[in-house]
């Protein structure tokens, strides 16, 4: 499976794809959400975007509602991964259309256990 | 274990405890117990008991509380608002008890297997930590129960969540607690076991029922003696219930223990 890590910042990226591997996702990266939709757009196919919230040029929860208004990105899930841990942000993000919101800071044994909830593990790694 | 059997003091008793139990545990845990609760647990349960049931759950080894939680938070979204609800949530240990009770977790913790949507609809935020709202909070009761002594008060029960702590006891042990919990789980009630734990050789009064990825038990209808309730002759509210067959040789299961 694939997966696109969008983060401004680099070592998050690396932390975050350095989780999904072991779990059997080769990682894309993107350093905001504009960067993201010009990935998408020239044809790379994800079924999983983890996504920080606070980036510079596009933010994520701009990023969530852009993917979501193209029917043709309909089977990406869409998961949070951010420090924003406000009732409120979670809500307005799942309201945008994200699957899951995983806070930060998180383990990888709560990256699994999200993706274990989503469907996303392969077969024999069940939490 | 022998001189914790033979009586020792209270305290003493305690303190081992806590120092020998794990009480690792996530919200969902495995998921599949709690996809099968959803359905076909609950609607089997509407059907025979009408749209205004009470149901009774019990959380046996609650630990800090998420599972108990993540009962409630699973009843509360799959009944109709005519039908109620309650938990009775027991461990050995009131530390974990007292820190179920509180019903507050911190962020690392809501991270482990907590969908999202359940999250921001039954959880609200505390300080740097989140806390179960009140009304779910309300609908779950902990007491301190040991798993060797007879089975708590509050039952029937229609639900026994009994999961990952067989594996901590011995075979004659094992089945002495699966014969308490038939004793107080509703002939149709339903047993949900950890994902690595069956009954299956150990006591042959249960019948497997796969659940997706998972099973559940029901209690056979041969001798039971459910607090009273006499076992239905009625068909089984459950699909194809499958007879607890072993899956290697019995022998290999129950060796060295008493038949």
């Amino acid at each position: 499976m694939r997966a696109l890590v969008i983060d401004d910042s680099r070592t998050m990226r690396r932390i975050v794809s350095g989780t999904l591997h072991p779990l059997g996702f080769e990682t894309h990266e993107a350093e905001h959400g504009r960067a993201a939709l010009d990935l998408l757009e020239g044809g790379l196919d994800v079924e999983l975007a983890c996504i920080d919230w606070n980036m510079p040029v596009m933010d994520g929860l701009a990023f969530v509602v852009a993917v979501r208004a193209n029917p043709a990105w309909r089977h990406i899930t869409l998961m949070m991964v951010t420090t924003e841990s406000e009732h409120g942000q979670i809500v307005r993000a799942l309201a945008a259309g994200a699957h899951e919101y995983l806070i930060k800071p998180f383990t990888p044994e709560a990256v699994r256990d999200k993706l274990d909830l989503l469907g996303l593990l392969p077969i024999g790694e069940h939490a | 274990m022998t001189r914790l059997r033979a009586g020792a003091r209270e305290t003493d008793l305690t303190a081992v405890v806590e120092a020998l139990t794990t009480n690792e545990t996530s919200w969902f845990r495995d998921t599949s117990p709690f996809t099968a609760l959803r359905s076909p647990v609950v609607p089997a349960l509407l059907d025979a008991r009408g749209a205004s049931a009470h149901l009774r759950v019990w959380s046996a080894a609650c630990s800090t509380g998420q599972e108990p939680y993540s009962i409630a938070m699973t009843l509360a979204d799959a009944l109709p608002p005519t039908a109620t609800f309650d938990v009775l949530a027991t461990d050995l240990s009131e530390q974990v008890l007292a820190r179920a009770r509180a019903g507050r977790y911190s962020q690392l913790e809501v991270n482990r297997g907590m969908p999202a949507p359940m999250l921001v609809r039954h959880l609200v935020r505390a300080g740097a930590e989140w806390e179960v709202v009140p009304h779910l909070r309300s609908r779950v009761t902990f007491r301190a129960h040991n798993l060797l002594d007879a089975p708590p008060p509050g039952g029937p029960f229609d639900v026994v969540f009994l999961r990952n702590v067989l594996i901590y006891f011995d075979l004659p042990t094992k089945r002495a607690i699966l014969h308490r919990v038939r004793q107080v789980l509703r002939p149709d009630g339903a047993l949900l076991l950890g994902a690595a734990e069956t009954t299956i050789g150990i006591d042959d009064d249960w019948a497997r029922v796969s659940v997706g990825a998972g099973s559940l038990y029901r209690p056979l209808d041969a001798g039971s003696v459910t607090a009273g309730i006499p076992a239905p002759r009625s068909a089984a509210p459950w699909t194809a219930p499958t007879p607890a067959v072993p899956v290697v040789p019995p022998s290999v299961l129950t060796r060295g223990a008493p038949r």
